[in-house]
């Protein structure tokens, strides 16, 4: 089955005054229809970069230097603008951080849904276009009623569902939520995350959650990919990322997480991330890395694929330790 | 808990000096405004420091004489040298425009702050008061005051005094509602958990984040009060004796200047008019676009 | 052996209005006691709109309670004046949510931890307040050298909440109130500033307020926890049992929905679902009626604690078999 979205040696880089920044550093993989992936780092690891760079839209002073963005066999890097613009919600969606609070609080929500696919040149009557936005609103859990209803009279966790069910108006093969939930509270928060699994199903999409909560990702997606200082450095299926973390980083950060088993227990990474402006040589995480060894601080180690099928960026699996 | 003595890889921060110049090459409102009145202030200082000011005053030198080596912009029908004339007409324009837009400022800082923190009564006062006063057209005002008083009451700070009793109310509001935002921010509530009191949180809390606010009200009150002085003078209604700017161009009017061809008589005070107001103008909307935290900020 | 902390039937209620006044009980009748010889660390948890938010405010005396009194070291907060005020300030602090929001972008981050030493007269001498700060900032994993001099966006948001903890740690305060301090930060970050917090309380001997919706965190760091919604108390007692064992349909649901990060223990495991408030009822009664899948004719009235052993209690007429405990009693149900 050929993958529904591949990212090929993505690299981005932002220009400051205090010099270029690598934002995104060669970064490869693919998902395949109907799959979750979680891309998870920290704050600046590059995750919501790659989010943009996907969708084109990174903005100077940043500037995709090269790489392949292919969706359903399409090219996205490729295309001219006005392709593009019919590309974005028809074939890949995005869900930006804190959308929630970026709906236009002086439109109703129906005229929102309905200016967001105005530019597709849609053949379909006025009510033919709002049959198709209620049913949307259907398929998230939202009663037809809120479609003449305005931003505020809704609550957090229905106005990211609206957002929700805006990515879907096009049936897009790719639909990226960039910490779709952060503001929520649990309870909203499961009902938000039940309700994207849902409407995946439904469509048939892929789906790409990025955030920095590895709890969330344990119950939600299929694989994860752990980006740190622009670069991926595991991509495993969720089983193995939470039972047998190969990188040490993804090691390091699996152990420090809180649950029921390890009450008092805190293990955290000793050190702070690298800022994208000066990153070490060699791997970015060899300063706090525990099984550090002298290759680590001169060669980069490049992403490879293990037996089991899941890929990892360090040297004590890249056979040149 | 241990910290790992990694190297830190150091990011240089270009220093604030450098900022600053690489900022004003951004902002041109603001680096031409800057550079036009430091070249009046030049000019005004230097000249002050070399003419001989009583040939400012009438009967000090032959009248109605064309510019020449001697007399750079000529003399007038009253036998002024009209280069002392504007030398010291610029001096007493900077007077009258910072005394009076530096008390309009300071009183608009005081009772903005005054009504904003304080709130309650006091505040509902202070609002009214300036909501009230705002539409009186101020020009009307000023006219039928300076035109009331007897003509040897009228002084530079006399007209100071003028302009600044209808111009306060605009900073007033503008520092009131900067402040009542600023005092719900958190770090009001650190300061006061550090055990700062009320004054602390005013002067050292507030008052800092507002001195983009505050210099944008004083160029603006700087520049009202100067054109509110020139409208006045080519009035007649200043100190007619000072050669104010604007008593300048009222004078040659009422003179005739233009039909006896003494061309050379308004022209100065009018060029140096037109390059106050509008270096000035320049500032304000250069400050305007720096007090804004939207559009600065690209360090 | 005197409270260090007392709040007695504390209630908030907000109006709003001039002519027809709408009013929101955002705590009602809360009461808790710490003791001074026995630090703790206490979690109050409920979503936004609970309540946890009025209660850190009350408890830092930002606004006073419409009924009820609090008091610190026996003394009626609200009633402090001068040194005695000076002190209360100095000896209940906070760590709030948003770690740039507490500072003040004019100045450098240095300001924070200077303006506490300065006015609560902490140092002697330039010298010796350099050694404060460099201290406290240490315990908190940072360097000095890295942060100080800098302003708040010239450093990352995880080193801003380490020094706002820095900032705590060098106050040595008696009651800490910690408002979601970690809830803004990486997840990755969040274990080595909780780790500072309840080395706070193990080694200097801090009461700390715990405020969160993350019952994760609050497992890990607090001894005890009560649960708010709307205002009132829905569950308390030992943190293990109440989340091991949740009785209240609210918690339930709560700790149902937590995301652990443990793929053995996905949700869906019970079939407690979230029901979207039918906004019907008046308000009066139990405050989780108009979603509670369990809602019975009883609910109509607020429903009592009722007391199912000695570290756990609920409000929920479900368990009225139970004995009663009366809300001015809920410290007894907290371990130390």
């Amino acid at each position: 089955m050929e993958p529904v979205l591949k990212v090929i040696d993505l690299q981005v880089s932002y220009y400051t005054d205090a010099g270029r920044a690598t934002a995104l550093a060669g970064a490869t993989l693919s998902i395949n229809a109907v799959e979750k992936l979680g891309l998870v780092g920290e704050s600046g690891s590059g995750k919501s970069t790659m989010a943009l760079a996907m969708m084109r839209m990174i903005k100077p002073p940043g500037r995709v230097e090269s790489g392949q963005v292919i969706v359903d066999g399409t090219d996205l890097r490729k295309l001219t603008d006005e392709e593009m613009l019919k590309a974005r919600l028809s074939k890949i969606a995005y869900i930006p951080q804190g959308a929630m609070n970026s709906l236009n609080p002086v439109m109703r929500i129906g005229d929102q849904m309905v200016d967001a696919i105005q530019a597709h040149a849609i053949n379909l009557s006025q009510k033919d276009f709002k049959e198709h936005c209620m049913q949307a609103l259907e398929s998230v859990d939202l009663k037809r009623s809120v479609f003449r209803m305005y931003p505020h009279e809704l609550s957090g966790g229905m106005k990211q569902r609206v957002c929700i069910a805006i990515s879907i108006l096009l049936k897009p093969k790719v639909i990226i939520c960039d910490e779709p939930t952060s503001a929520l509270d649990v309870v909203t928060q499961r009902q938000v995350m039940e309700t994207i699994d849902r409407v995946q199903k439904f469509i048939g999409a892929a789906v790409i959650l990025i955030g920095h909560d590895m709890g969330l990702m344990a119950q939600f997606v299929d694989k994860v990919a752990v980006l740190y200082a622009g670069r991926l450095m595991e991509v495993s299926s969720v089983r193995l990322m939470f039972t047998d973390p190969k990188h040490p980083y993804a090691r390091a950060l699996i152990s420090s997480l809180p649950n029921l088993e390890n009450k008092g227990v805190f293990q955290s990474i000793p050190g702070i991330a690298p800022s994208i402006l000066r990153l070490p040589s060699g791997c970015p995480f060899h300063p706090r890395c525990a099984y550090v060894m002298e290759v680590c601080k001169t060669e980069i180690p490049e992403l490879v694929t293990l037996d089991d099928g899941r890929s990892v960026a360090c040297h004590l699996f890249s056979g040149r330790a | 808990m241990t910290t790992l003595a990694i190297p830190q890889p150091e990011v240089i921060q270009p220093g604030r000096l450098t900022l600053l110049f690489r900022y004003l090459r951004r902002n041109k409102s603001l680096s031409i405004g800057l550079l036009l009145i430091l070249l009046l202030t030049a000019f005004t200082v230097f000249g002050m420091l070399t003419i001989d000011k009583k040939h400012a005053y009438p009967l000090s030198v032959p009248a109605k004489l064309p510019p020449s080596a001697q007399y750079p912009l000529g003399t007038d029908f009253f036998g002024r040298d009209l280069y002392p004339a504007m030398v010291v007409g610029l001096w007493q324009t900077a007077l009258i425009g910072v005394l009076a837009g530096g008390v309009g400022t300071l009183i608009g800082v005081v009772l903005g702050f005054i009504s904003a923190y304080f709130g309650g009564p006091l505040d509902s006062a202070i609002k009214g008061i300036c909501q009230i006063l705002t539409p009186i057209p101020a020009f009307l005002i000023q006219v039928i005051i300076a035109g009331s008083l007897d003509k040897r009451d009228v002084t530079i700070y006399t007209m100071a005094f003028i302009v600044v009793l209808l111009s306060w109310m605009g900073t007033t509001l503008v520092i009131r509602s900067q402040v009542l935002s600023m005092k719900e921010r958190q770090f009001v509530s650190v300061a006061k958990l550090s055990g700062m009191g009320d004054l602390g949180v005013i002067f050292i809390e507030i008052m800092p984040n507002l001195l983009p606010f505050i210099a944008a009200s004083f160029v603006g009150a700087v520049f009202g009060a100067v054109f509110a002085s020139f409208y006045l003078a080519v009035l007649g209604l200043g100190p007619l004796r000072e050669p104010l700017l604007g008593n300048t161009i009222w004078a040659a009017q009422s003179q005739g200047a233009f039909f006896n061809s003494w061309w050379w008589w308004p022209i100065g005070p009018a060029v140096a008019m037109v390059l106050i107001l509008g270096s000035l103008a320049l500032i304000n909307m250069g400050l305007d676009e720096l007090a804004n935290p939207r559009i600065r900020r690209t360090e | 052996m005197a409270d260090l902390l007392e709040l007695k039937n504390v209630t908030k209620i907000y109006t709003r209005g001039l002519l027809s006044k709408t009013s929101t009980t955002a705590l009602a009748n809360f009461s808790l006691k710490l003791d001074d010889q026995q630090p703790t660390i206490v979690t109050v948890a409920g979503e936004s709109g609970s309540g946890k938010t009025t209660l850190a405010m009350l408890l830092l005396g930002f606004i006073t309670a419409s009924a009820g009194q609090i008091f610190y070291k026996g003394q009626d907060i609200s009633q402090l004046r001068g040194a005695e005020r000076m002190s209360f300030r100095r000896e209940v602090q906070a760590v709030f949510q948003d770690p740039f929001s507490v500072f003040n972008p004019f100045y450098t981050v240095d300001h924070l931890l200077t303006v506490p030493i300065t006015l609560f007269k902490l140092a002697k001498s330039k010298t010796e307040a350099r050694d404060r700060m460099y201290e406290a900032l240490t315990a908190v994993g940072l360097r000095p050298e890295d942060v100080l001099g800098r302003f708040p966006h010239q450093v990352s948001g995880g080193q801003r909440q380490r020094i706002n903890v820095a900032r705590a740690l060098l106050l040595r305060p008696k009651l800490l109130v910690a408002d979601e301090p970690v809830s803004m930060v990486d997840a990755s970050l969040r274990s080595s500033i909780l780790e500072t917090l309840v080395g706070l309380e193990k080694n200097y001997g801090v009461s700390i307020i715990y405020i969160t919706h993350d019952l994760t965190t609050a497992y890990h760091i607090s001894k005890s926890i009560i649960v708010l919604y709307r205002g009132s108390v829905m569950e308390a007692g030992g943190v293990d049992t109440v989340i091991k064992e949740p009785k209240h349909p609210y918690t339930r649901l709560l700790v149902d929905s937590i995301p652990w990060p443990d793929i053995n223990r996905r949700w869906g495991a019970t079939e407690i679902k979230a029901k979207e408030s039918d906004q019907s009822g008046d308000g009066t009664g139990c405050k989780f009626a108009s979603r509670c899948p369990f809602v019975f004719q009883p609910c109509k009235d607020v429903p009592p604690l009722f007391r199912l052993n000695e570290h756990h209690a609920t409000a929920c007429y479900l368990f009225e078999k139970n004995p009663l405990i009366k809300s001015e009693q809920l410290s007894e149900l907290l371990p130390v």
